[in-house]
């Protein structure tokens, strides 16, 4: 400050060319960083969504396309027989890395939650379960089902696909819609800056007039703007991504348990990607401000 | 330098100008005359490019101005300085730094020329109102801070429109003699005016031409004067 005040006031006032060449306007500069931080806030939470939804797309499909499971049901004097029929048959398919019988005591394991630790297994007709895991080629399920079939009537393959695939989808769809947000608060933010540019640009037709007597070229009376509107897109965008952060931060952590939600946040690098706003940000100000300025200056002589 | 060859000029009610040429050679000196409405600013506008001619050409510094694109003309404008009739500010800007825009704008430095605005300040009277705004200037004052604005890029052309119309007679020969000044280093001058006393004065000093607009068409006046 200090050395602010030592630099003659003429100098100051005399220098930095286009910086004052347009009269300063409160009104628009307090409205355009409004938006800018508004839009960054927004822009924060939809790469958030659309960060935890592909996790969970990647995940649910990574951990189920894996494993499959065969259920077989038949009258308890058979169970065995059958399923040793299928283990022979697992074992001789291509592209099935592991077959395993799931045991009594593993079953009880997971029905426990629903049904309490109590439960008379034994006084249940439970059908036996074999787990399936493929290995990286991955087998035919269509033709693994056929031979099942063929050999043992009881057995069905649940390759989990069925009720795989909505979810993906819908994780998928979460993804798509994140991006698609981020895609929109781009655009509306660069129309946002061009309406403020344009009503800048309008109040100031009579300051561009007389610069455009005085000879200045177009690139100078653009840069004067472009100026203004970069870095207050910038600056505004800056205080929006920070307060977005914030917010993602300290939301309350999802279940690790259920991990059906993995959180909606970001995980170890992609915390630096929310950083890119304020710089896009920066770029669609320039840009919309340029298309706006080039636009009206045609206009004028 | 700048060359008009049959040039008209029609707003939209009829022409204005009909046919018009003139040659502002350096070292020129001319005076522009005729009623108001005449179209003594048209003309002038049509000099510093800021109309285009309905028909015929007008060229500046060898270039044809409908060939010209936007920056040409920038370019082609540092080497006119115009005195607007109604002067042409940025009202927000102290009037020593609207004396020094042309410079700024051409991407020059103003701080170079430091020493030179203090002169050209001096010159016209200035110097103590150098930061005021132009809204707290008088007419008079804001006439010759246009007029210092013209000069200070040391144009090969000057054009001003009633340049002495709000400001004293000796205010007037002391802009005149400035303008004088300038036409002996070989700038061209044309000076739009009504006041025949300004034209008698300038007629004793340097070889000056006055022309008259008058039915639409461009006249030498004579000895009249
Ligand atoms: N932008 C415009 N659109 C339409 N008509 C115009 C425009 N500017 C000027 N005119 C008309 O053209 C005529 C000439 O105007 P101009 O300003 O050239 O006159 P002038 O000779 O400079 O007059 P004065 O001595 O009063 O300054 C006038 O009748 C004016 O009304
Ligand atoms: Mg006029």
């Amino acid at each position: 400050m200090r050395l602010f005040q030592s630099v003659p006031e003429r100098f100051r006032r005399t220098s930095g060319s286009e910086k004052s060449v347009v009269p300063p306007t409160g009104f628009t500069a307090q409205l355009t960083l409004f938006s800018a931080a508004a839009m960054a806030f927004l822009a924060v939470f939809a790469l958030a969504l659309s960060q935890a939804s592909g996790r969970l797309a990647d995940r649910w499909s990574a951990e189920l396309a894996r494993s499959a499971t065969v259920r077989i049901n038949a009258p308890k004097d058979q169970i065995d027989a059958q399923t040793e029929a299928v283990m022979k048959v697992l074992k001789t398919t291509v592209g099935i890395a592991e077959a395993r019988v799931i045991g009594k005591d593993e079953q009880q394991a997971l029905l426990a939650p629903w049904f309490g630790p109590d439960l008379p297994l034994d006084a249940l007709p439970l059908p036996q379960l074999i787990e399936v895991i493929e290995d990286e080629t991955g087998y035919d399920s269509d033709g693994l089902r056929q031979r099942l079939a063929a050999e043992t009537p009881g057995a069905v393959l649940d390759d989990h696909t069925r009720w795989r695939k909505p979810l993906v989808k819908a994780a998928d769809r979460l993804r798509s819609l994140g991006l698609i947000s981020i895609i929109l608060i781009t655009l509306t933010m660069g129309a946002m800056i061009a309406l403020a540019a344009n009503a800048a640009l309008a109040a100031n037709a009579q300051v561009i007039r007389v610069l455009r007597l005085i000879g200045a070229r177009d690139a100078f009376i653009v840069r004067a703007f472009v100026r203004r509107f970069t870095l207050r897109a910038v600056g505004g965008a800056l205080v929006g991504t920070a307060l977005g952060m914030v917010s993602v931060a300290f939301l309350p952590a999802a279940s690790t348990a259920g991990g059906f939600l993995t959180g909606l946040g970001f995980r170890g690098w992609n915390w630096f990607l929310p950083l890119t706003i304020p710089l896009l940000a920066g770029l669609v100000a320039f840009w919309a401000t340029r298309w706006a300025a080039f636009r009206r200056l045609r206009e004028l002589t | 330098m700048i060359e008009l060859e049959n040039v008209s000029y029609n707003y939209g009610g009829g022409e204005l100008l009909s046919n018009v040429s003139l040659n502002l050679a350096p070292g020129s000196f001319h005076f522009l005359t005729g009623p108001s409405g005449a179209g003594k600013t048209t003309f002038l506008k049509l000099c510093y490019m800021e109309l285009r001619a309905t028909a015929g050409h007008v060229q500046a510094f060898g270039a044809d101005v409908r060939s010209m694109g936007r920056d040409d003309i920038a370019r082609a404008r540092r080497r006119i300085g115009v005195v607007h009739q109604d002067c042409q500010f940025l009202d927000h800007l102290p009037i020593s730094e609207n004396i020094a825009l042309p410079l700024a704008v051409s991407g020059q430095s103003t701080s170079a020329e430091a020493d030179n605005l203090d002169d050209l300040m001096q010159w016209v009277g200035l110097k103590r109102r150098a930061h005021a705004l132009p809204a707290e200037l008088s007419g008079g004052e804001r006439q010759r801070a246009a007029l210092a604005r013209a000069v200070i890029m040391s144009p090969d052309v000057i054009l001003a429109d009633e340049p002495t119309g709000n400001v004293d007679w000796e205010m007037s020969k002391r802009l005149l003699s400035l303008l004088v000044e300038l036409n002996r280093m070989g700038k061209a001058i044309l000076i739009a005016t009504h006041d025949l006393n300004l034209i008698r004065t300038a007629k004793s000093q340097v070889n000056a031409r006055v022309l008259r607009i008058k039915d639409r068409h461009l006249q030498l006046a004579g000895a009249d004067l």
